[in-house]
């Protein structure tokens, strides 16, 4: 015993550095890693209607990319998740680095009054953000209607925006950006007051105009956070389901106009009216769902964290 | 994927903490607790206040717990219990494929010698049968049957009356909306299955004669795409014009609110279990009902009087004596009228004589002696394939009514969905 816990030098092993580890250790294997796996694992099998597995290799995912009733789903989810990530990425992220920046200047009064109320939906449940929306955007009572008449845009009070196949899924992106533009504007945030002030008084001495300090001192050294807000909106963006699940249900219309891969997996997994679950695809649709994410995060860290240089200030 | 873990670890914990709340550890002898699962939420009232008292009056020593989930969550969170072992000791039973499903799986104990089974007929039967007709597993609690409900006052008011035919339909729907505000049918498409259940499937049996089309789509006698069935996605595409404005984005709850609620429109096409749920929430709404309109030179009429509910047992109940009496108790005369009054709208599917007192639901089930029968189209065997029919019926009626294809094109999409898995129809398609 004693030789396990020493190294060769004598040094002893810091056995606490295991005691410490243990717990997130074992909850992180117990109810992450190990449902990812044995996720993985049942999308190499398929079942019938006993509940028998049998093992199918890449079948399942053969059928998801090349059958004519799953292609066309899996193509159309992933093109509105594509969509609705890059709604995000052009409309979040710049508002929220827009907010971040007019917060961080100390001109402006009531700061942390407009940064509790811009960061308060984010922690609002999905669910009543969902039922909020739909009841503010529904064509029949919702005030969506007494607004566009009061600017003069009369023509579309009574637009069914949640119900065209043309505009539903942009509007649901737009109530994300509006739950979630919070979280970047609190990155930004942080990232933006911890510069040194001398850096934008040098700046200014030298002669450079506010737009000048932003694009030439500030945005170079939050670049990090930029790479961090991006990669964390495509994760969360990949994954999204329960504000569509919860405004459009589960077949995500119209005509599945709204459908991302979220929702197709949980289609898919537990069934809906009459169409009965089918575990086996809805694990290949995770699978797939995690190497789309994996492949963007492993961008992320080879393509851009490596690369980028980290200042220390 | 940290969300599917999510979703999984949260519904883990719904499945070990339910049970454990409504089952308290009454093991005692004299006292058994029977557990319902059911969709049916809306019913909790009439379970606690009439129903149970009525059953313990006979049975005192069996307490009998209601406890439903929601809609659109039960068959997956059933299948979670039942795989669990934490599930009720009665389920209630979805109407064929789903039930059978359960079944098969063992789930769901075989009541073949159940006393009081001869009260329910082989239509009855149907959907919870083996598929050789040799084994049934639910006791048949009830059907809806489809139909209009309007407005009484709005009728008064703009001198309507009730329509016969498809052409006095269109009439007087274009008539409500040329003389006055009201939204002249109530329907929205935002969540799809009411475009196809309270339209196609509604008017749809007049079309495709009842029973005649439904089996010979079953036989491959028939398709989606030719004769009443293309001609009922024709009629569905004539309701377009009538439906108020920005239903596309009108969700059930919203149409339901419209019609009932703030009265704003004249006529809702209907599932009578539509009728007890505006009672309650609009006491002084005045309804009248008239049956889908028939198309010109019809001579007999059809109604949709779809088999939708039983009640069976939880194989794996450790109350299984108790069980079994409650489910003898299930198909009495005194049931039958206790559920069919405090539910209007649900009507027993047992051959015991009952009244039901509510005036509209009376008038629902009165079609029966005047129209023949026939359940919805894709219910049986139909949507056990990939892509599933009931499925296609709901996206393609809903795209009809959005006008965003036409009504043959939509007969087209729906045929070549099931002829794509259904040998029967593979040589029909085109």
């Amino acid at each position: 015993m004693k030789l396990a816990t020493q190294f060769r030098d004598g040094r002893r092993f810091p056995l606490h550095i295991i005691v410490f580890l243990a717990p997130a250790v074992i909850v992180y294997t117990m109810f992450m890693i190990y449902p990812l796996v044995d996720s993985l694992r049942l999308s190499l099998y398929t079942s019938d209607d006993r509940g028998n597995e049998t093992f199918v290799g890449l079948d399942n995912y053969h059928k998801l990319v090349t059958d004519p009733l799953w292609e066309p789903r899996l193509k159309g989810a992933i093109i509105n998740n594509i969509k609705f990530f890059a709604i995000h990425m052009l409309v979040q992220n710049p508002l929220g680095l827009l907010l971040a920046s007019l917060l961080s200047s100390p001109y402006i009064r009531g700061r942390t009054i407009y940064r509790t109320l811009i960061f308060t939906p984010t922690v609002l449940s999905v669910v009543l953000i969902g039922f909020i929306w739909s009841m503010i955007l529904s064509p029949l009572w919702g005030i969506s209607g007494d607004f566009f008449t009061a600017i003069g845009l009369e023509q579309y009070a009574k637009k069914p925006w949640l119900g065209l196949e043309s505009t539903a899924l942009t509007t649901l992106s737009l109530v994300s950006v509006w739950q979630w533009v919070g979280i970047p504007m609190m990155l930004f945030l942080a990232a933006l007051i911890s510069i040194p002030d001398e850096l934008i008084e040098a700046a200014r001495v030298d002669g450079a105009t506010g737009w000048g300090v932003f694009w030439r001192v500030k945005f170079p050294l939050i670049l990090p956070t930029v790479g961090i807000v991006s990669i964390l909106t495509f994760v969360g963006n990949f994954n999204a389901f329960d504000l569509i699940y919860t405004t459009q249900k589960v077949n995500a219309g119209p005509n599945f106009s709204t459908d991302i891969l979220g929702t197709f997996f949980y289609r898919t997994f537990f069934g809906q009216q009459l169409q009965p679950g089918n575990p086996t695809m809805g694990a290949t649709i995770a699978g797939v769902m995690f190497l789309i994410i994996l492949t963007g995060v492993l961008l992320y860290m080879f393509g851009w964290q490596r690369r980028i240089t980290q200042v220390e200030l | 994927m940290k969300k599917l873990v999510g979703l999984i670890a949260v519904l883990a914990f719904a499945v070990a903490f339910v049970p454990v709340q409504q089952t308290p550890a009454t093991q005692a002898q004299e006292k058994v607790t029977l557990t319902i699962e059911s969709w049916r939420n809306d019913d909790l009232v009439i379970w606690q206040d009439v129903l149970i008292p009525a059953f313990n009056a006979h049975y005192p020593d069996i307490e009998v717990i209601f406890a439903p989930t929601a809609p659109a969550e039960y068959n997956a969170a059933l299948d979670a219990k039942l795989q669990g072992g934490t599930a009720g000791d009665l389920i209630t039973c979805r109407p064929f494929d789903k039930s059978l499903e359960l079944f098969n799986k063992g789930h769901l104990a075989p009541l073949n010698d159940l006393p009081g089974m001869e009260h329910f007929g082989p239509v009855a039967r149907s959907a919870w049968i083996t598929d050789d007709g040799s084994t049934v597993f639910c006791v048949p609690m009830a059907s809806v049957i489809h139909g209009f409900l309007y407005n009484v006052k709005i009728f008064e008011e703009l001198g309507l009356s009730e329509p016969a035919t498809e052409e006095e339909f269109l009439a007087l729907l274009q008539k409500i909306k040329d003389e006055s505000d009201y939204a002249p049918l109530v329907m929205g498409t935002h969540d799809q299955w009411e475009a196809a259940t309270m339209g196609f499937q509604n008017i749809g049996p007049n079309y495709w004669k009842g029973e005649e089309g439904r089996l010979g789509l079953i036989n491959g006698t028939i398709g989606y795409n030719e004769d009443g069935f293309l001609e009922a996605f024709r009629a569905l595409a004539r309701w377009k014009d009538y439906l108020p404005e920005g239903y596309q984005a009108l969700t059930y709850p919203d149409a339901q609110n419209l019609f009932a609620v703030l009265e704003e429109g004249a006529i809702y096409p209907a599932g009578s279990w539509d009728i007890g749920y505006f009672q309650q929430l609009n006491p002084d709404l005045q309804m009248g009902a008239f049956k889908p309109p028939v198309p010109a030179g019809a001579e007999k009429c059809y109604i949709s009087d779809h088999v939708d509910i039983a009640i069976g047992l939880n194989a794996a109940s450790p109350n299984k004596e108790a069980a079994l009496k409650f489910l003898e108790w299930v198909t009495t005369q005194e049931f039958a009228q206790l559920y069919s009054n405090a539910l209007p709208g649900f009507y027993s599917l047992s051959d015991h004589e009952i009244t039901v007192d509510n005036p509209v639901a009376q008038e629902f089930l009165s079609w029966r002696n005047e129209c023949e029968s026939t359940i919805r189209s894709s219910y049986q065997i139909l949507s056990r394939g990939e892509p599933n029919n009931e499925q296609d019926l709901w996206l393609y009626s809903a795209e009809v009514l959005n006008g965003t294809i036409s009504p043959e094109e939509a007969a087209n999409k729906v045929q070549e969905g099931l002829a794509a898995w259904y040998e029967p129809q593979k040589n029909r398609s085109k």
